[in-house]
């Protein structure tokens, strides 16, 4: 079972705005769905490496050179709040 | 069809500007009851269609692609145009580039009527998830089309495009194309790039496409297949044209089935799956009954890395670089008894609360717990670890038969609310697509009839899984199939 003191530290780490409703709501789905996973502490993994490319590539390198991106205005015109070309954010703190 | 249309236009017999008028006039006429499209992009489709009308006009050549009008899953980007993903998150966003599907589509001479609707991120099996409303069934209304790649399937199905380009991270491309009764493609993971595709879960997803015919499937594939510079997941390609392949000749070739997924499977459906196997023997391929010990908890697995990978991915939606910021609203939109954010964090946490949707907080929330510090181990990195040996069930599997046959989906469409209530219902959905997406493997979703359920026809089909790359046997296979149904 999930908490909802723990629902609450989850959303914080993921930076996600929750509704008393939502709090409640997601105790229960989490719990439901991390006891549909459960299944998976019955298989033996011992000595089984973890996938970490389904097809087996491996360390793809290319040479590090800058490259241009044509559109640039296209990015700072979705900028929510623009300055001098800048993104504009509210204070850290 | 593709050929057929591309026969047309050279022979004259319809202008590429008329055929997309024709469809356009289609999605005029349906989409309002449909919902499938959520932006459409006439200007560009027709300026396309000139270009295209021009070079027949002069005599020159053109490709097979070139002149017919397809639509793009709204998870993709075409430049200076809008893409949401189906989320709120994203209703003010304006690609500022082309995907690299995009623009080998372009390059080929496709002609983009819009952009398809979706479960937002990639995530639902119904179509019942974009923030957008849900896209419906062409055949029933009142059932769902399926999803992630609702509006595509249904974009095809009624007519409102000749193809479309889904994506497909546990079943998205395939399932919608058996609900709505097209044909759907995921290839091997790392056959096309991922380059301007909104991510979801990266490690398995690929771009699917869904057409009314196998041989589409093939001819789309041969377009955007390829190794690409900005996704260094892609594979070498060697120029392959996968609709060389469709040579309707399948004798000796083998074909797994497994024997357990028949038995859970409902009458009707059972027998759509043995009537497809017969037509196979039929063809001359050998029926191998095959195991995959650790097939059934693909499932698990899937919903361990598919949050695990969307909590990562999906953090870069937060309201500061594009996108919508909860102060773009006025003062009295926002519920928020604090008010406006006035701080950083509170633009994140506010951002999030309002434009993510349920099913992607859900999401976030089950994977950045799976993540969080003392529960990696057990949940990601076993889930990767039980990966492993279902690609080796999948290897087992391969040195005996070339392809494996298998249902797509439990049931046809279901009604619309079925199972919005517990996720875990909506979740089983997905049990007969998510093995390919886990393997990697390439899999392709094929029409297999009608069977009346509450008095309506309603499509279903079936699954071929191939080997890894090997597309060409995959499509071989179900072209086969679909000429061997025509042919009776």
């Amino acid at each position: 079972m999930i908490s909802k003191d723990e629902v609450k530290h989850i959303a914080a780490l993921a930076r996600v705005g929750l509704n008393e409703e939502e709090i409640e709501k997601f105790s229960q789905d989490l719990s439901s769905i991390l006891d549909f996973v459960e299944q998976l502490k019955e298989v033996d993994v011992a000595g089984i490496e973890p996938t970490a490319h389904i097809t087996g590539l491996v360390n793809r390198t290319r040479d590090d050179v800058a490259r241009d991106f044509a559109n640039k205005d296209g990015i700072v015109e979705l900028f929510p709040e623009e300055k001098n070309r800048y993104d504009k954010v509210k204070s850290v703190l | 069809m593709i050929r057929e249309l591309h026969e047309k236009l050279l022979a004259r017999k319809i202008t590429a500007v008329e055929l997309t008028e024709q469809y356009f006039a289609v999605i005029e006429k349906k989409d309002k009851g449909l919902n499938a499209y959520l932006t459409l992009t006439k200007e560009l489709a027709l300026e396309q269609a000139e270009k295209v009308d021009e070079k027949i006009a002069k005599g020159e050549e053109i490709g097979l692609l070139e002149g017919i009008p397809g639509g793009i899953k709204d998870l993709i980007l075409l430049e200076g145009v809008r893409a949401t993903g189906g989320s709120k998150i994203l209703d003010n966003y304006i690609a500022p580039n082309d995907a690299t599907v995009v623009k080998n589509l372009k390059q080929a001479g496709a002609i983009f009527l819009g952009k398809t609707n979706c479960d937002e991120f990639a995530m639902g099996s119904s179509g019942e998830k974009s923030a957008y409303g849900p896209t419906k069934n062409p055949h029933d209304t009142a059932r769902v089309p399926g999803g992630t790649s609702s509006g595509s399937a249904a974009a095809v199905a009624a007519d409102m495009a000749v193809w479309a380009l889904g994506t497909d991270t546990g079943g998205s491309t395939r399932q919608p194309a058996a609900f709505c009764g097209t044909v759907g493609l995921k290839p091997t993971y790392g056959r096309v790039s991922r380059y301007g595709v909104m991510a979801a879960a990266s490690s398995l997803e690929q771009v699917g496409v869904l057409s009314k015919t196998v041989e589409d499937a093939a001819i789309i594939l041969s377009e955007i297949s390829g190794q690409d510079r900005m996704d260094a997941t892609t594979a070498q390609s060697f120029g392959k044209r996968y609709e060389d392949y469709l040579t309707g000749e399948i004798k000796g070739m083998k074909i797994g089935i497994v024997k357990e997924y028949l038995d859970n499977l409902g009458d009707q459906m059972k027998k759509t799956i043995e009537d497809v196997i017969a037509k196979f023997k039929k063809l001359g391929a050998e029926i191998q009954e095959i195991e995959l010990p650790h097939a059934r908890y693909s499932l698990p697995v899937f919903y361990i890395i598919n949050p695990c990978e969307i909590s990562s991915n999906l953090a870069r939606y937060d309201g500061i670089k594009y996108g919508m910021r909860v102060d773009d609203k006025k003062e009295t939109d926002v519920t928020d008894p604090d008010g406006l954010p006035k701080t950083l964090l509170e633009t994140y946490l506010d951002t999030r609360k309002y434009e993510l949707g349920t099913e992607a907080k859900r999401r976030i929330m089950l994977g950045t717990y799976a993540l969080s510090s003392g529960y990696y181990e057990a949940y990601y990195l076993r889930a990767q670890k039980v990966r492993t040996l279902i690609k080796k069930d999948f290897e087992e599997a391969y040195k005996k038969v070339d392809l494996i046959l298998t249902p797509i989906t439990p049931t046809p469409a279901f009604k619309f609310g079925e199972k919005m209530n517990n996720p875990v219902d909506m979740y089983l959905e997905d049990i007969f697509t998510v093995t390919a997406n886990i393997a990697g493997v390439p899999a392709i979703s094929v029409p297999a009839g009608m069977i009346e359920v509450e008095g309506k026809q309603l499509p279903v089909g079936f699954q071929l899984m191939g080997e890894w790359f090997d597309e060409e046997n995959l499509l071989r296979a179900a072209d086969a199939y679909e000429k061997g149904k025509s042919n009776g």
